[in-house]
């Protein structure tokens, strides 16, 4: 008998470990058999630590499960998938997963996330196989239509950057992968590192193929241990079984990667200031350009990607490009994983086409609030995202809709907050942010940031209010025209939509802010 | 500098100094060993790296991870991020601190406990989220920070 207890950090965050230790030793005890799979997350996180049982009809979930439950659990016959309060039932029939669309996150919760076997039995390595068949050239083509834009938030055409790539001429070239996945309110590189990393390597290993680089880092962030550990089991077993190395499934392409652990720097999300990083230097931002493309890690052509851009990868060679294009609205094509997160009552990973709106992906979909008050505002792609109230909850999920209404997707992450939240402190906790994660390059960030802490201070303080009011939107326009990266560019985002839709806790007359 | 720390780190530098970029590979295995990187050790990876010690030091103090002095017995890390914010992480942040009398990057007086915070685990969906010694904690709630504590300071 097979149960399944994920290995996900947020699922160990509430005690899986534990769970699963104690399943394994109520079985001991009991004298039944049972083995026991460390799945991904299927990401309804709510419901975590998420236990499935095997049974002839399917895989039964029960949710969330402690410690003190599991008793419980083997007396009412949950390995039958036996009725139980906690009882969920088939979790692909689960409202929340049936409405999904999962291309990148397929596989994840459903696979051993360290099987390779299981990997290939559930469509895994297709894409590879199809990108030696077809060579570089069209590899890169197939990337193009897909329409696939980078997923950690600039939103730039992958198959471009990668064209740019392959054209360019050197000795060595490199695919780093972005998984310094920062932002608050955001797990999705986490959950696919952990859930199902051959993924994150068959992406890779392709955009190798693609390019002409036989060399690749995953730049992983510090905060996720557990990430790291998958992904280095995952590319030792992938290089036993020659997924990796100097022969790609048996090809002639030769590609292989390594991990590299970061050390809980913000600014190292931001491309260049990664690649300084991975020389071994401050995690300082590089002027553009040159951009990496042509001058990227130790001065070679070098693609920075996403992990999720790079995880969409294998199934638009599997499937063909225009497959992934089919998905999504106007400029924004395929699918974007997005993380439902704070204050909310349904909270996970919810991967669906773009062009769902923002009030069914909070309200529908999750529920609401988990406090069971009003959602008063809602943080749309992480500290550098504006704030939105429920006046624009119409917004489709896309990229232009989003930059339309001053906001932007950024790698999908939706923090909810209920009516307690002081939109006072959440711009100053903004500023506050971006002075402590600032890489001191640029004077508007470096400065900027801590005088605008000093002006919100003011404001709060009541110290000429309206004419420091007015000093701050300054401040904002000299960060956001005269940063050299995103930290200090988008810090505006969070102040100016706070200010501008949650006037009155500035001290403003909703009205007076309306006429200005 | 010590022979033993001496040993160690020539040890630590020569197992990392083929990779490209090694820097960060040496300073977090200094960390791992001694837990926090000995300043009398930087000259030494800035000579083989063949970098100047300004540069190293440059490095070690730019990354918020790399520690110059050694830690309490006990880290208590808490998310300070927006998503942990919304579900009252700014409480949990006020009561550790008075709980523990010290500031966040600070240790308690009798060198139990040191008090980090950190910018999201990626735990969001499970706020707010701490780790203890590096142990990941979702969902946490007052009483359980107070014991959390209460384990730690004994």
């Amino acid at each position: 008998m097979k149960v399944f207890v994920p290995c996900d950090a947020a699922a160990i965050a509430v005690g899986a470990d534990d769970v699963a230790a104690a399943i394994s030793e109520a079985a001991r005890a009991r004298g039944l058999h049972v083995e026991i799979v460390r799945n991904g997350s299927r990401g309804m996180l709510w419901l975590e630590p998420l236990v499935e049982a095997e049974t002839p009809h399917g895989r039964i979930a029960y949710g969330p499960v402690d410690v003190d439950g599991v008793a419980g659990l083997f007396d009412a016959g949950f390995l039958d998938g036996a009725p139980h309060p906690l009882r969920i039932g088939r979790p692909e029939e689960h409202p929340f997963l049936k409405r999904q669309t999962r291309l990148a996150f397929a596989r994840c919760g459903i696979t051993d996330p360290l099987s390779l076997d299981d990997y290939r039995r559930h469509g895994g390595l297709k894409g590879l196989d199809r990108a030696i068949a077809i060579g570089p050239d069209a590899t890169v083509e197939e990337a193009v239509t897909s329409g696939l834009r980078g997923r950690g938030g600039a939103g730039f055409p992958t198959g471009i950057k990668w064209r740019t790539v392959a054209g360019a001429r050197a000795a060595q070239k490199y695919i780093v992968c972005n998984a310094d996945e920062g932002d608050s309110g955001t797990f999705a590189d986490r959950m696919m590192m952990e859930g199902d990393p051959f993924c994150l390597i068959e992406g890779m290993a392709i955009a190798g193929l693609a390019t002409g680089a036989t060399k690749g880092y995953v730049y992983l962030r510090s905060e996720y241990p557990h990430a790291a550990a998958a992904m280095n089991e995952a590319i030792a077993r992938a290089r036993r079984y020659g997924l990796l190395g100097g022969h790609l499934l048996g090809s002639t392409y030769a590609f292989d990667m390594e991990v590299r652990i970061g050390a809980g720097a913000y600014v190292c999300g931001e491309e260049t200031a990664l690649l300084e990083s991975l020389e071994g230097k401050r995690g300082q931002v590089r002027a553009k350009p040159p951009l990496p493309a042509h001058v990227g890690l130790f001065g070679k052509p070098t693609v920075v990607n996403n992990v999720i851009s790079l995880a969409s990868v294998p199934f638009i060679l599997a499937e063909g490009g225009a497959a992934y294009r089919d998905f999504g609205m106007g400029r924004s094509r395929g699918t974007m994983p997005i993380q439902l997160a704070g204050n909310i009552k349904h909270g996970g990973l919810f991967e669906t086409a773009f062009g769902i709106t923002l009030g069914e992906l909070v309200d529908d979909i999750g529920g609401g609030t988990a406090t069971g008050r009003p959602v008063r505002a809602v943080q749309v792609g992480g500290p550098l995202g504006a704030y939105f109230p429920r006046a624009l909850f119409d917004t489709p999920f896309d990229y232009e809709a989003f930059a339309a209404r001053d906001g932007l997707i950024g790698h999908g992450g939706i923090v909810v907050f209920d009516d307690t939240v002081d939109m006072h402190a959440q711009a100053h906790f903004a500023f506050e942010f971006c002075a402590f994660e600032s890489c001191g390059k640029c004077t508007p960030c470096r400065i900027g940031s801590k005088r605008g802490v000093e002006t919100l201070d003011e404001i709060r303080a009541g110290i000429e209010a309206a004419l420091k009011l007015a000093l701050l939107k300054d401040l904002c326009e000299t960060l956001k025209f005269g940063s050299l990266c995103a930290l200090g560019g988008f810090t505006p985002y969070p102040v100016l939509s706070a200010i501008t839709h949650f006037p009155e806790d500035f001290g403003i007359h909703p009205r007076l802010a309306a006429t200005e | 500098m010590t022979e033993a720390i001496d040993g160690i780190t020539r040890a630590i530098i020569a197992r990392h100094l083929a990779q490209e970029g090694a820097a960060l590979p040496i300073l977090h295995a200094l960390q791992a060993e001694f837990g926090y990187i000995p300043e009398e050790t930087l000259p030494q990876v800035a000579e083989e790296l063949n970098i100047s010690r300004a540069e190293i030091y440059g490095v070690a103090t730019f990354y918020h991870d790399f520690l110059l002095e050694p830690r309490g017995k006990h880290t208590l890390t808490l998310c300070r991020a927006e998503a942990c914010q919304s579900m009252g992480g700014v409480a949990l942040a006020e009561r550790a601190k008075a709980r523990l009398g010290v500031d966040f990057g600070e240790t308690t007086a009798d060198g139990q406990v040191t008090l980090e915070q950190t910018f999201c685990l990626g735990l969001c969906a499970c706020a707010p989220s701490a780790t203890v010694d590096g142990k990941l904690i979702g969902r946490l709630t007052p009483q359980k920070l107070d014991a959390i504590i209460g384990e730690t300071v004994r």
